[in-house]
């Protein structure tokens, strides 16, 4: 084999890592997105994985029923929209329970990931006749190809042939940024979070703000979990989402809260899922035993939050509930 | 006596009770809306729990890993950790026993078993002990490092079994060696083979040994104060760094005895899992609702482990999903954590109570 052909065997494969590496990392990146929202405001949302289940379960049943109602096309469309609504549910009730009940935030966050469990899979035995799992979608999303774009050798395929959720996610990353450091609306969030008791002062309402934020985390939380069903596993069961929450929050943690952060850290833990399968295409790594390789991201995770980026800081007032009369 | 009373004061009595009820009113509600009859539901829950003899065992058995797992997450909770790791500690406990109990031959019973006791309790220690090190020298969260070290255990306790202790053709460990068995013969046959063993016992032993250490020691009271302000332990001169490593390290020796006994007192192997069993994240539920003390955590799981076995028993006795008592669970939790609503449901009874004394 020439040096040509060796080349372009090896771009190949690497233009579809990292096309891979887009499709793990986009459920990633809203979740991630979701965190920051409620984080930056003061309240902890450990629930991102119990707000995807939801957006996962009520996106394969959206499209499914728009599916039997011959809908085409816009039935995963009309399960995206389903996964909003039903996710936000959800996260009403960690805004009700952490916000106007000042409960543990933590604890609340372990009740949402338990109860989103429970009520989907009852839902689906409800459902489904007692099914474990939704019914198959035939529509879902398929890639995108940007026109032109798509054409340029190698990196068009890697970056520009991708499902619609990945550029929706990757412009809100923007989205983002801009409502959180450029408006208003973004200062008082942070000005919450930071520092609650100044906020009220100069008459920011404190707890309407945590609402708003909660409640944004609860839409991105299901457009994560939407995305995992609507794109790559066509079908709602109890492991469609496991631990995708989990790596989120240790993406927006990684990513020290900062939209971008949280964009960089989601698309390289997407990078070293997407690294199991393509490991297997090198000699040298079929010694690697599979269950290493699965460890990876988490490895990585404790590696980097230990030292390698420095310390993160969280927003000061995380955790704590708003209480006017305290000092 | 007065010591119980105390424990019981109407406050952290009451409100879990009422936190209970209100948990399954609100399952009965969904399953209303799914169609189905809560009373023959609860009906077929309860004479499942304590329908015959097999299943009064098998209760014992499914709360008993809960005492465990509820006893190591309340231990850190004392401790001002939040060690949602405990389903980690549960997984290495379990791989650190079926590892003495299936490798190692020829030992008498009363060496080989509580060796495998100890070296899963230990397994399960220092697993927990990694997030405290992490937090107590490198500042990292110990919610996330234990929610990682969750999936890590997962696949390293896979790896373990795949490649040591594999049985050919299984996609589980060997049996472990009689030698290493926890199981009660005598008793299981009593109860028509429901799997009852000594880690019933130790458990309550573990609950009673979670107080001596928290209150009769001096190491415990320091455990306590850098629970309670960190500053005022620091200032105190206290070493608020080797406490949190150690307070983890016996949440995490809770936690890994409960792995231990599964697989000990109840499987005798270890099969290679999809997930992790869960045990871990019920410990959350249950020293939640008992309030972080023993005795709360002991009742706490014979709710969350009796409601858990029972609920078999529904899709069988009246076709009910059985995922319905995780909702429950879930909003006793809720109501527990959200003590407000609690409370606000109480405001008439307390309010009628005050007229009748004012008349």
């Amino acid at each position: 084999m020439d040096l040509l052909s060796m080349l372009h065997a090896f771009f190949t494969k690497f233009s579809e890592l990292i096309n891979t590496t887009l499709v793990y990392s986009t459920a990633l990146i809203f979740g991630a997105l979701g965190g920051i929202y409620s984080e930056r405001s003061g309240v902890v949302n450990i629930g991102i994985e119990g707000l995807m289940v939801s957006g996962a379960f009520a996106s394969a049943v959206g499209a499914y029923y728009a599916e039997e109602a011959n809908m085409g096309i816009w039935s995963p469309w009309i399960g995206l929209l389903c996964a909003l609504l039903f996710a936000l549910i959800f996260a009403l009730i960690h805004a009700v329970a952490t916000i106007s009940f000042k409960a543990n935030q933590v604890i609340s966050g372990v009740v949402i990931n338990f109860l989103a469990a429970g009520v989907t899979l009852y839902l689906v035995k409800v459902l489904f006749n007692g099914a474990g799992q939704t019914e198959t979608l035939n529509d879902v999303f398929s890639k995108w190809e940007i026109p032109l774009l798509s054409k340029i050798p190698y990196i068009g395929y890697a970056l520009f042939t991708a499902y619609p959720t990945t550029y929706i996610a990757l412009i809100l990353v923007f989205v983002t940024w801009y409502v959180l450091f450029k408006t208003p609306f973004g200062l008082r969030l942070r000005a919450v979070g930071e520092h609650p008791s100044a906020a009220d002062t100069v008459g920011v309402k404190v707890k309407r703000v945590r609402y708003i934020a909660v409640l944004i985390s609860g839409l991105f939380g299901g457009l994560g979990g939407a995305t995992i069903t609507l794109t790559t596993t066509s079908a709602f069961s109890h492991n469609t989402i496991s631990g995708q929450g989990f790596i989120a929050m240790a993406a927006m943690i990684f990513g020290k809260w900062h939209p971008f952060g949280a964009l960089g850290a989601a698309v390289f833990f997407g990078m070293a899922q997407a690294l199991n399968n393509f490991m297997r295409l090198f000699d040298f790594s079929k010694d690697i035993p599979q269950e290493f390789l699965y460890m990876l991201p988490y490895v990585l995770t404790i590696l980097v939050l230990a030292g390698a980026v420095g310390r993160a800081k969280a927003p000061s007032a995380l955790g704590e509930p708003y209480d006017p009369g305290k000092r | 006596m007065n010591k119980v009373a105390r424990i019981f004061t109407s406050e952290s009595a009451v409100n879990p009770l009422v936190a209970i009820v209100l948990g399954l009113l609100f399952g009965a509600l969904v399953m209303l809306a799914g169609g189905y009859n809560p009373i023959a539901a609860y009906g077929a829950l309860f004479s499942r729990i304590l329908g015959s003899p097999y299943d009064i065992g098998e209760s014992i058995r499914a709360i008993t890993p809960l005492i465990l797992t509820g006893l190591s997450v309340a231990f850190a909770f004392r401790t001002g950790l939040f060690n949602i790791g405990a389903e980690g500690q549960f997984v290495m406990g379990m791989t650190g026993a079926t590892f003495i109990g299936v490798k190692i031959h020829g030992l008498p019973w009363i060496i080989h078993a509580p060796l495998a006791v100890i070296v899963g309790a230990l397994v399960g220690g220092l697993w927990g002990a990694i997030a405290g090190y992490l937090k107590a020298k490198r500042g990292v969260n110990e919610v996330i490092t234990t929610i990682m070290l969750n999936w890590i255990s997962l696949f390293l306790s896979n790896y373990i079994v795949n490649t040591f202790l594999l049985e050919p053709k299984q996609q589980r460990s060997y049996m472990i060696q009689d030698s290493a068995s926890l199981s009660i013969g005598w008793l299981s046959d009593a109860m028509n083979h429901a799997r009852i063993h000594w880690g019933t016992l130790v458990a309550i032993l573990a609950a009673v040994v979670f107080y001596l250490i928290l209150w009769k020691t001096k190491q415990g009271y320091e455990l306590r104060a850098v629970g309670h302000n960190i500053d005022a332990a620091k200032y105190a001169g206290m070493n608020v760094n080797r406490n949190i490593v150690k307070a983890m390290f016996i949440s995490g020796i809770f936690a890994g005895l409960a792995g231990v006994f599964e697989v000990l007192g109840v499987f005798h192997y270890q099969v290679v899992a999809a997930g992790t069993p869960g045990y871990g994240f019920d410990g959350i539920a249950v020293s939640l609702l008992g309030a972080n003390n023993p005795i709360g955590v002991v009742l706490g799981s014979v709710l969350f482990g009796g409601l858990s076995y029972g609920s078999a028993g529904m899709s069988f006795g009246a076709d009910v999903p059985p995922e319905i008592i995780r909702i429950v669970i879930g909003s006793v939790i809720f109501f527990v954590a959200t003590q407000g609503i609690v409370k606000w449901v109480l405001i008439p009874f307390y309010g009628k109570r005050k007229k009748e004394r004012a008349s």
